[in-house]
């Protein structure tokens, strides 16, 4: 009797889950659809008919590819950095008690909480007054600046349900710190250490106010988009966010496939 | 304090506090320093002599190499021009699409300007407003050399020299204009729109838009009113003010649009609304049923202008570049791209002459710009446009809130 | 040595914000007790009555961006806590899969996203054209330039942000210990109320910090989704710094919006125990 019942409701959790999944998907098949448009003139809002020519000329805003370029590398630095430093932040927060506890923890709410203009702009001043020039580095300081916060939040709420019993017995046995790290505590916080670095990748790829400070002349995906808005996005930036979208899926469908051989 | 933790724990943990004590001294230095050294140093400049200007301008040589920034989309993609720029000259460019708003590009540039450093750039593209008056006022910008402007004499138009934001164009050359009037929504309104009234027509309630840029609606206001914008004074900015409550407190106004005006318009969310030429423009070339007008009361002419920065690299190449670009085959080449309204007037006519010998869709589309009242606007246009009132840093700070309080509420 | 572990495991993460973030925020504090304008220049007059100004002229906007981002977060916690219970004791092997697929509608433009539904909203676009077609709507609802809207959108736009951590409390838990309670407490609600929930909270307290926070702050939704009356204390702090060159002014508003948020934040950690909930699982 509980089997059925808890069967049913587990097939409407499963359906309500990819329910949302969908919602949160749904502009991107308007995007995707606006990526086939024959439009003819600068706006890109009504429909005018199926073309794949948007394809072929895909790289033929050089601005807009370096651009896109320029948002990936800096993303996939950002994420190392940010995930690297956010874990151990992470782990020395969430099950350690030590003296600048309070402090820690202040500054970490005190970096989400921070407005990105004003982040932004107090940045700019910084490497202003600091006589560092504004480019790619600058940008990836900030996207780790902000991002280091969500990744050492998702880290510590994992670390905070971490059983140290495990650990203290690795450490009888006679493993070295770093080998229990390794082998025990890593493999345990490893979903929130992927969350976080999956959080900090979209935060950094798609940061717009900060990064519009401190870019000096670099550009980046949103950067660009947002500059074409006044006078017309074009069609080459949904066919890249069509691509970006198709290789995440591909990404998700060769992993689904890969655990289902693991099993 | 746990009982566990042996007694050479304890006395470890005593030493970071005195070392985090002389952290804390640390710091509290370094943040009074910061402190001190923070107040944002205004530099109200004097306006440079002209002899100061001729010994500058005389110092400098050609380089060879010029860095434009500009925004994104404003360049034919194939570089066109610049590309027979440099073959003509000899000078090489690197083009940079780094403006997203005005606003947000001064916000960026300024601090860098005022540490004396500089952009990188050696020109840039700022349209008139406050962040020009900024730029001029702060000493931002660098006085071009009139000498050196020989196509922008011969062939802009009389309206584009001498403005009423930069007085005999000492310090910017127009790159493009547009215009602000009313645009609607041909399938939702059946009548022909000619006065600025229809926006504040009730039976329109609710599917009005209106621009939430300060000077944008503060002209419109007072264009309702019969002000003209260029004259106005405080009690007329209060009187505008108090007209556009009105019209938001009927519940006429939809929203306070920034430029996404021109989706929810052709859509239908909204079915008249404040607008510039430019995107309208675009939206009729790809059918869209929109059109527009100029009010008879009036309507905003705004330019966005090149300047040269203090602090640029190659000023005299610069300067090359801006006059090149008033080259009537070339100016031709870049509004036909661009499809805003080009400072040259002459390029109506070679878009005509192009389509002479163009075909098919081109030749359609040549005529469609060439015969277009939203990119070559008429003498009677022309005589209804003003520009954004002009403001003083003292007045904005006056401007700003009457309007802003009503957009923003 | 042992001991000196979190002080060499938190060194990286103190350094890079006391070097970005405090100073220059220490640089902004500083601005906000200062007078002046754009082309004279500021100077420092430690002049709270900047505070008092700001929130007094523009209280109506802190309190609705307040308002939108509770709701907002209230939202995102019931509609997200079911995903990240599914993903966590259901997900099986594609765990990580979902967290992907969710997260990947962000990796495409923010301005892309919200055109896109700007397109899918419209008054008589695709989806509430065809639903006034049928009668089902009144000709004049609307869903975009409202209050509802905006909170529709923060709520879209931070939804992983609650989801994932919630998930990453959650998968931790293990899932015969769920039955066990089950068959304990003869039925889901109760094992779910006194097993589950309670080992879930620091990650529904790291969903709601992610979320509520940056929802209150945003400019972006209130801007593109809202009408007349829907700005948000974010577009004020963005239109006094880059409009009106108001620095002070935009420094004051920025740090009593944080503080609120801290103190808030730091009341909802006392109320939920959740200091107490993270030590009692470390010991």
């Amino acid at each position: 009797m509980r089997d059925a019942r808890t069967r049913i409701g587990d097939r409407l959790l499963h359906a309500y889950t990819w329910l949302v999944i969908l919602w949160l998907v749904s502009p991107i098949a308007v995007m995707i659809m606006f990526g086939f448009n024959d439009k003819k003139s600068k706006s890109n809002a009504t429909w005018q008919g199926f073309t794949f020519k948007w394809y072929g000329e895909l790289f033929a805003l050089t601005d807009l590819t370096q651009a896109l370029v320029n948002s990936l590398a800096i993303a996939i630095v950002s994420t190392v950095v940010t995930v690297v430093i956010g874990t151990m932040l992470g782990l020395a927060l969430g099950r350690h008690r030590f003296r600048a506890h309070g402090a820690t923890n202040f500054l970490v709410f005190a970096a989400i909480s921070t407005p990105e203009l004003v982040m932004g702009a107090s940045l700019l001043s910084l490497f202003v007054s600091a006589n560092l020039p504004r480019d790619a580095v600058t940008i990836t300081i900030a996207h780790v600046l902000f991002s280091l916060s969500f990744v050492t939040v998702t880290v510590r709420a994992r670390v905070g349900t971490l059983d140290p019993s495990l650990e203290e017995a690795a450490r009888d046995l006679g493993a070295g710190p770093w080998a229990t790290f390794r082998q025990v505590t890593l493999p345990a916080i490893m979903p929130g250490v992927l969350a976080g670095a999956m959080l900090a990748f979209a935060l950094s790829i798609d940061d717009y106010v900060v990064t519009s400070f401190v870019n000096g002349s670099t550009l980046t995906f949103p950067l660009w988009i947002v500059g074409s808005v006044k006078t017309g996005i074009p069609p080459q930036v949904n066919v890249m966010g069509t691509l970006i979208f198709s290789v995440g899926v591909l990404i998700a469908i060769i992993n689904t496939i890969a655990s289902r051989r693991r099993a | 304090m746990n009982p566990l933790h042996p007694p050479a724990l304890l006395r470890g943990m005593t030493q970071p506090r005195t070392r985090r004590d002389v952290f804390k001294i640390a710091g509290l230095s370094a943040a009074g320093l910061a402190l001190a050294a923070c107040g944002v140093q205004g530099q109200k400049a004097a306006p440079p002599k002209e002899d100061e200007m001729k010994d500058f301008w005389a110092d400098q040589k050609q380089n060879g190499h010029v860095v434009f920034a500009n925004w994104p989309d404003y360049m034919p993609t194939d570089h066109g021009p610049l590309k027979k720029f440099q073959q003509e000259t000899g000078i090489s460019y690197e083009y940079k699409e780094v403006i997203q708003e005005t606003a947000e590009f001064f916000g960026k540039i300024d601090p860098v300007l005022r540490a004396g450093q500089p952009l990188g750039y050696d020109i840039v593209v700022i349209t008139n407003g406050i962040q020009f008056q900024h730029m001029i006022e702060l000493g931002h910008a660098i006085p071009l050399d009139q000498s050196r402007l020989p196509n922008f004499n011969a062939n802009a138009g009389e309206s584009y020299k001498n403005r009423a934001y930069d007085p005999g164009n000492k310090y910017s050359v127009p790159y493009a204009s547009g215009f602000t009037g009313i645009a609607w929504n041909t399938k939702y309104v059946k009548e022909k729109i000619t006065s600025i009234e229809a926006l504040f027509d009730p039976k329109y309630k609710g599917r009005v838009g209106m621009m939430a840029d300060a000077q944008e609606i503060g002209n419109f206001g007072m264009f309702a009113l019969g002000i003209d914008p260029e004259k106005s004074t405080e009690d007329d900015w209060r009187k505008a003010g108090e007209k556009l409550k009105a019209q938001r407190d009927a519940g006429i106004v939809r929203k306070y649009y920034a430029q996404d005006y021109i989706d929810a318009v052709s859509r239908g969310d909204i079915w008249i609304t404040m607008a510039w030429s430019g995107d309208i423009f675009q939206r009729q070339l790809a059918g869209e049923p929109v059109d527009f007008v100029v009010p008879e009361e009036g309507g905003t002419i705004w330019t966005d202008n090149l300047l040269i920065p203090k602090g640029a690299a190659n000023p005299v190449d610069a300067m090359m570049l801006m006059d090149y670009l008033y080259k009537p085959e070339i100016a031709t080449e870049l509004d036909e791209f661009i499809q805003y309204v080009t400072p040259v007037p002459a390029v109506q006519d070679m878009l005509r002459q192009k389509a002479e010998s163009a075909s098919g869709e081109e030749k359609e589309s040549l005529l469609e710009m060439a015969d277009s009242p939203l990119m070559f606007p008429t003498e009677a246009d022309y005589a209804k446009l003003r520009s954004y009132t002009p403001l003083t840093t003292a007045q904005q700070q006056v401007f700003n809130p009457i309007f802003q309080s009503i957009t923003q509420a | 040595m042992r001991r000196l572990t979190p002080y060499l495991l938190a060194l990286p993460g103190w350094m890079w914000m006391a070097i970005f973030l405090v100073v220059p925020l220490g640089a902004m504090a500083s601005v906000s007790l200062q007078t002046g304008n754009a082309i004279d220049g500021f100077v420092m007059t430690f002049s709270v009555s900047n505070y008092s100004d700001a929130i007094g002229g523009y209280s109506i906007q802190l309190v609705r961006s307040l308002v939108y981002g509770g709701v907002a977060t209230l939202a995102m916690l019931v509609i997200g806590y079911p995903v990240a219970y599914w993903i966590a004791f259901k997900g099986g092997r594609h765990k990580s899969v979902y967290l992907f697929l969710l997260l990947l509608p962000f990796f495409v433009s923010f301005v892309l996203r919200t055109i896109s539904w700007g397109f899918l909203l419209a008054d008589d676009g695709i989806l509430l054209g065809t639903l006034k077609s049928w009668g089902l709507l009144h000709p004049d609802f609307r869903v975009l330039a409202t209050s509802f809207a905006v909170v529709a959108g923060l709520t879209y736009n931070f939804l992983p942000f609650m989801i994932l951590p919630i998930y990453v409390a959650l998968e931790r838990v293990d899932p015969r210990l769920v039955e066990a309670a089950q068959d304990l407490y003869a039925g889901r609600g109760t094992a779910f109320r006194k097993v589950v929930l309670p080992l879930s909270l620091p990650g529904v307290f790291a969903g709601v910090l992610m979320t509520f926070v940056p929802a209150t702050a945003d400019p972006v939704n209130a801007q593109v989704l809202g009408g007349t009356s829907n700005t948000m204390i974010g577009n004020i702090i963005q239109t006094e710094y880059l409009i009106n060159n108001d620095y002070p002014t935009a420094s004051a508003l920025s740090f009593t919006l944080m503080a609120v948020l801290l103190v808030g934040i730091f009341a909802y950690a006392r109320v939920l125990g959740t200091e107490n909930v993270l030590e009692a699982a470390a010991r």
